[in-house]
């Protein structure tokens, strides 16, 4: 007998494919969380593992930053949310593929979402309407981020806790979250939330609890949408 | 709070919004008052995150040659910019941490 390319097995395999290349900017960016995680004031345990319970870079590393400037829990809460809210249009734009899908890959498949997964999702869903094959091409693409990110991460959190404070390695986060903006900045308006964004946090500083991260948030995201707005 | 609680919270809020319209039958797309804010959000809060830590990496604001963060943060806007990779702009923006710290 051959293995003939079922929709589930070649699905699987191109969507592995799909989303390996994109591990180049990944691998980085876990290894950085999981250095992050290692030095963390709320331990490295629950640092770790926010890779299995949160599963979103930038969310993941904001969080375990304002636990370590003792941000309070709200803000937290908050700040990791709102920056994972853009998952809500990629849930919007799925939606429809994922309704033809089994009860137990409709609820589970949203746990692998990244914006690698939505993207060559998306794309790639344009031609290929099978359903089976959807769903595995998702997972394959999901899973193949997924754990690598975790595996990235632990390797981190090794690495991290060797290496001497003198190493500077904790300046790694801004950088990534320096990367991340520039990526973000796409036209005038987003520059606009950007640039309003940072100074009203820098302003907002001594506010307690951080709460000045909150309300430079709502002040970057309103001036993005005042620029939008003015623009047409 | 216990830490813990605080993650297991936002671990769970994310999947709900992961899960969001792929659940919610009847719905098919983000509302569109909606639409335009979340354009920014990316860009506002993380640009909220990071200016901070390079200009204020102590708590208060220093863009004097004491504080070389803001300097190599600097360096690695250039390098994003250029480059537009992860991992270049952090080896980059960590060597010119590196070489500031042993020259100023």
């Amino acid at each position: 007998m051959t293995t003939t390319a079922t929709p589930a097995r070649s699905g699987f395999a191109t969507g592995l494919a799909a989303i390996a290349p994109l591990l180049l900017g990944v691998v980085p960016f876990a290894l950085v969380v999981g250095v992050a995680a290692a030095n963390s004031a709320i331990g490295v345990w629950p640092a770790w593992a926010t890779g299995f319970i949160i599963f979103a870079g930038a969310a993941q590393l904001v969080t375990i930053d304002l636990f370590d400037s003792g941000a309070a829990a709200a803000v937290i809460v908050a700040t990791a949310l709102v920056i994972n809210l853009r998952h809500m249009m990629y849930s919007a734009a799925l939606a429809s593929s994922f309704r033809a899908f089994p009860a137990p890959w409709r609820f589970g498949l949203p746990y692998l979402m990244t914006d690698q997964a939505f993207a060559l999702s998306i794309t790639h869903y344009d031609d290929h309407p099978d359903p089976v094959y959807r769903r595995w091409y998702f997972f394959g693409a999901g899973i193949g981020l997924w754990a690598p990110w975790q595996a990235g991460m632990t390797v981190g959190v090794i690495v991290g806790a060797q290496v001497p404070a003198s190493w500077s390695l904790d300046f790694a986060v801004p950088l990534v979250f320096v990367v991340l903006v520039i990526l973000a900045v796409r036209n005038i308006p987003t520059l606009v939330a950007a640039v309003v964004g940072g100074v009203a946090a820098v302003v907002g500083m001594d506010i307690s609890y951080n709460l000045g991260l909150i309300l430079a948030a709502l002040l970057g995201v309103s001036a993005g949408v005042a620029a939008e707005r003015m623009r047409s | 709070m216990n830490p813990w609680v605080v993650i297991a919270i936002i671990g769970l809020g994310t999947y709900l919004i992961r899960l969001s319209f792929v659940a919610a039958f009847g719905y098919y797309g983000v509302p569109a008052w909606l639409e335009s804010p979340l354009r920014y959000v990316a860009p506002a809060v993380i640009a909220a995150i990071v200016l901070p830590l390079l200009v204020a990496p102590e708590g208060r604001v220093d863009v004097s040659l004491d504080n070389v963060r803001w300097i190599a943060g600097l360096v690695a806007i250039g390098a994003a910019l250029k480059t537009r990779s992860l991992a270049l702009t952090i080896v980059v923006g960590m060597a010119a941490l590196w070489i500031l710290q042993a020259l100023l």
